[in-house]
């Protein structure tokens, strides 16, 4: 036991010492958090929009006021002719053009012909089609007020709730996604890299001709990432409480938990990378490409699973983030109690176990 | 003598036995997946009805949104706690309740009432999937009372049409957006990371002390180090687009000269950024770290994602500072809009700016003692 | 004529002294041996004469060219072998060479002749197409000696070139440095090995980062009346403060 906390504390002596890595460990979750939560929004406020008005009456008139009212909208021209709209696109400052028809508001209330082009740049089919059904909404919410002077009969109430983020908050979908990313890196590329640093610099061996028994060896390189991935998740739970104003419904043992059993997952994948190769080069990028890449694309961070084609979904099933990304939705923003994610507590553990039995086994085998 | 280091550089990256793998098989699996599932947009959603009414009106109108394609039925529930359950084990996205007497209601009482809730954790997802069902559901309102009023025919209340149109890309294809922005991911990822590990890769090995004591230049070793990302460079632009065209029948607008033009700029300019970091780090793990946060940080500020228009004022000002985000408005200009040298002059001198400062920065900090 | 002038150089890490203002003078053709114990600032000393650390004071002349101010005309000028292996493991053996005779300029056919030469000389002409990685020890140390000196240089300096392999590579080892000495290369090496102190013309013993004794062999051991280099040694190594480590 002795010798076990002497290796540990090595191990601890080598990260706190090399202030740049430390530096980066720390700060790393952190700018990632507040970039995520603040910077990369999908949401679409403030978009440049033209507008071409030939009727110039009081509907016309109405819906800019209203599209220009909206926080999604800001506008920011007034074309003349419709010669202007091509030209207009080339330049590539706006997204989105209203073309109003030749005497709207009188065909809007006796012939039916009125007829609004929205004509949006599709370079970005996302914001294309989003500033559509923005503007769109906005239109018809003008029509129903109209209709609603009328008082029209035999009119359907809609009452809606949204649950859990009333507020449509970016950050609520985004911040356990980030989580994912952040411990998936720190645990495993940094024990990958580490222990293959040892290797190829040739430290390894003398730890290996101790009489340690090859799980304590494993057990103190692996304490240290694992302390510091559960500071950092610390953190970045403070600041997505506190500055993202990310709500923690569930219990926050649940989240711990789960936490626990992923960045054991994590770590288990960084031993197994590291026992493959002996290079830190190699291990850098397996660990980038192999680990990071699929995080990143395929665990729902960023984009929705089930948009993709069904073979990506799969592949989706097997990576551990997804299943963590998961829970961690359900507990932190549902706040749904640990019999609700058994499930994907399960499916870690089994991961971990697998993995971590996975990587003592290729170990010992480098031992012999 | 650049002649010799280059020979050098070229015959130990032929003889790694996983970079040039690397630089054929990563550019080829990011233009094949990424587009895939980059994708945000809103389809699929998962509804759950609950229908007390059971009349045929509570049917029409479960048709109607059925019809719409946007909603996939996975659910019938018979109370509300149990379609709630459905959302927490995400099995269903939006729960649409018909009260009883929903038909008889609106028919004597000329009023019905419908209650949507969704699951907004994904905001976007749950704002516009809500959006789309009340759509749906005022077109049914409409059609209704048109029924009811009996006067189908004639004008009841004021009409008019919506039509959307895409400049660029008419039916939306979304991998045309993605693929031309992630070849410079791939890009940014290739000729940035692989010269900084180098360098600190040579010095943990010590043979760049055997460099340091020859007389060769600060400006010659620094110069045989780039010029092989050049070729790797131009190389992985190659595979992407043969990857474009053959797997997304996507072929640039603009001229190809064009694009080799801005990306041998683009490739100095993030190599000289590897470069620096290279200095300054002592190990592969320092400098590796440095490039992830650095790099990751470029991509996600560059406009890849998520349009920097949306981005609240302070990530805009940051945004400038992504040589990524120049270099993506180039690609995506000349593959969609076919733009030329002409219409990217901006481009052009902030791309060179960043080349030569980050250069510069690489040749000042590259001390050949210490 | 002297290729080597130091004067009262000295390099400071923040508080730690690690060469405390020594003065030598080396002559051309000489082999001239720096001892010390481990941490006594041989390395230091070197790699400041090899223009690849800057002085915090004193100054030095390296073939004629002052170290601080023309740092890349002393690098011309000499050949250096570190004492960690610094070639190229994954070129060949004939491709290294190639690299750093290229390097320094030498023209292309010239090179090819020379590498034959300097294999011929190893004896080891087998081994030209054989990577670096997978060559013994000793061998490497041969090869990054004729690296050092492909270049035919005034001087070459040589950190610890021996560390590591038995006593009959030492022996081959020091043969080849004998014969670049009879070419006119002034050698400059370091060493902790006591038998091969007495190879060399002059030796001068570091400690704590002062040079305690400076002169051949043979006079050395007439000064401190020792029977041998090893007993010099431990008489100063015995004042020394520093940490053996």
């Amino acid at each position: 036991m002795r010798q076990f906390i002497t290796f540990t504390r090595k191990e601890f002596y080598h990260i706190l010492r090399d202030r740049w890595t430390m530096l980066m460990l720390l700060a790393f979750p952190l700018i990632m958090i507040i970039l995520f939560g603040f910077g990369i929004t999908t949401e679409i406020k403030n978009s440049k929009i033209a507008v071409y008005d030939p009727s110039k009456d009081l509907a016309t008139q109405n819906i800019i006021k209203k599209l220009e009212t909206s926080e999604y909208f800001i506008l920011s021209e007034y074309l003349n002719s419709p010669d202007q709209i091509e030209l207009i696109f080339k330049e590539g400052k706006i997204g989105l053009m209203v073309v109003f028809s030749e005497r709207f508001y009188e065909n809007l209330i006796h012939t039916g012909d009125a007829q609004i082009l929205l004509i949006a740049d599709g370079t970005d089919p996302n914001t294309a089609s989003t500033l559509t059904n923005y503007a769109s909404r906005i239109i018809m919410m003008y029509l129903q007020e109209l209709t609603d002077i009328e008082h029209l009969p035999f009119q359907i109430n809609t009452e809606v709730k949204l649950l859990y983020n009333p507020t449509l908050e970016g950050a609520y979908n985004i911040v356990p996604g980030v989580m994912g990313m952040v411990l998936m890196l720190i645990c495993a590329l940094m024990t990958s890299v580490s222990i293959a640093r040892e290797k190829e610099l040739g430290t390894m061996e003398v730890i290996l001709v101790s009489p340690m028994p090859p799980l304590l060896i494993v057990l103190s390189k692996v304490v240290p990432y694992f302390t510091i991935s559960l500071i950092n998740f610390t953190n970045v739970l403070i600041l997505a409480v506190f500055l993202l104003g990310v709500p923690v419904n569930g219990s926050l043992f649940t989240l711990y938990l789960v936490s626990i059993i992923f960045i054991f997952v994590a770590l288990a994948l960084g031993l197994l990378i590291s026992s493959v190769t002996n290079r830190q080069l190699v291990a850098l990028l397996m660990s980038a490409m192999g680990l990071m890449m699929p995080v990143v694309m395929l665990s729902g961070l960023m984009f929705p699973i089930e948009n993709m084609p069904l073979i990506l979904q799969g592949i989706a099933q097997i990576i551990p983030a997804k299943w963590y990304i998961e829970a961690i939705r359900d507990v932190m923003i549902k706040g749904l109690g640990p019999a609700d994610v058994i499930k994907e507590i399960g499916i870690l553990s089994l991961m971990a176990v697998v993995l971590i039995g996975a990587s003592l086994k290729k170990f010992k085998i480098r031992l012999e | 003598m650049l002649g010799y280091l280059l020979e050098k550089e070229f015959k130990q990256f032929r003889r790694n036995p996983f970079l040039p793998r690397l630089v054929i098989i990563f550019p080829m699996m990011v233009l094949l997946v990424f587009p895939l599932v980059a994708n945000f947009e809103v389809k699929n959603i998962d509804l759950s009805v609950i229908d007390h009414d059971k009349s045929s009106y509570s049917r029409n109108l479960i048709q109607k949104v059925i019809a719409s394609g946007y909603f996939n039925i996975t659910d019938v529930s018979e109370t509300y706690s149990d379609a709630i359950e459905k959302i927490e084990s995400d099995r269903s996205d939006v729960i649409l309740e018909i009260p009883s007497n929903f038909e008889r209601d609106l028919v004597r009482a000329s009023r019905g009432d419908l209650m949507i809730s969704a699951n907004a954790v994904n905001g976007n997802k749950g704002g516009l999937g809500t959006a789309y069902l009340m759509n749906i559901i005022s077109d049914f309102n409409g059609n209704i009372r048109a029924e009811l009023t009996g006067n189908a025919n004639k004008l009841q209340v004021p009409f008019l049409e919506i039509i959307p149109l895409y400049r660029y890309n008419p039916s939306l294809l979304y991998e045309v957006y993605m693929v031309p922005a992630l070849m410079v991911m791939v890009m940014a990822m290739i000729c940035g990371f692989l010269p900084a590990l180098n360098i600190v890769s040579e010095k943990e090995n010590g043979t760049i002390e055997q460099m340091n004591v020859t007389p060769v230049q600060k400006f010659t070793f620094i110069l045989a180090k780039l010029i092989p990302y050049w070729v790797i460079g131009y190389l992985v632009l190659t595979i992407c687009i043969g990857v474009a065209y053959f797997v997304w029948d996507i072929i640039p607008a603009g001229f190809l000269g064009t694009l080799y033009l801005f990306v041998t700029i683009f490739i100095l300019a993030i190599s000289g950024f590897g470069l620096v970091i290279s200095n300054y780090a002592i190990t592969v793990q320092q400098a590796m770290f440095m490039m992830f946060f650095f790099v990751l940080t470029f991509i996600f500020m560059s406009g890849l994602y998520t349009p920097i228009e949306n981005m609240p004022d302070w990530a805009q000002i940051l945004s400038n500072f992504s040589p990524l985000k120049y270099i993506i408005q180039v690609l995506r200009m000349v593959f969609l809009k076919g733009s030329g040298f002409k219409d990217l002059l901006p481009q052009f001198f902030s791309l060179l700016g960043f080349a030569l400062f980050f250069n510069s920065w690489a040749i000042y900090s590259y001390k050949k003692s210490s | 004529m002297k290729v080597i002038e130091a004067e009262n150089l000295t390099k400071k890490f923040g508080q730690f002294v690690a060469v405390d203002n020594i003065s030598f003078q080396v002559e051309k053709g000489e082999i001239f041996g720096f001892l010390g114990a481990n941490g006594a600032g041989k390395t230091t000393a070197m790699r400041m004469l090899c223009g690849l650390s800057k002085p915090t004071s004193g100054q030095g002349k390296v073939a004629g060219f002052d170290i601080e101010q023309q740092p890349e005309k002393v690098k011309a000028n000499i050949g250096y072998m570190s004492q960690k292996f610094a070639l190229y493991e994954d070129l060949r053996v004939w491709e290294n060479l190639r690299l750093y005779g290229g390097i320094y300029g030498i023209p292309s056919r010239e090179i090819n002749e020379k590498i034959h030469a300097a294999l011929a000389q190893l004896g080891i002409e087998n081994e030209k197409d054989t990577m670096v990685k997978s060559l013994p020890l000793g061998w490497k140390q041969k090869l990054a000696f004729s690296t050092a000196i492909f270049h035919d240089p005034k001087i070459v300096f040589l950190d610890e070139p021996t560390g590591g392999v038995d006593p009959l590579a030492r022996r081959q080892f020091w043969e080849l440095i004998y014969e670049a000495a009879d070419r006119g290369i002034t050698v400059f090496v370091t060493t902790h090995y006591m038998d091969e102190a007495e190879y060399c013309n002059r030796v001068s013993v570091m400690v704590d980062g002062k040079i305690e004794a400076l002169d051949s062999p043979k006079n050395l051991k007439k000064q401190f009346d020792a029977k041998n280099m090893d007993q010099i040694f431990h008489q100063l190594a015995r004042k020394a403060t520093r940490g053996n480590n």
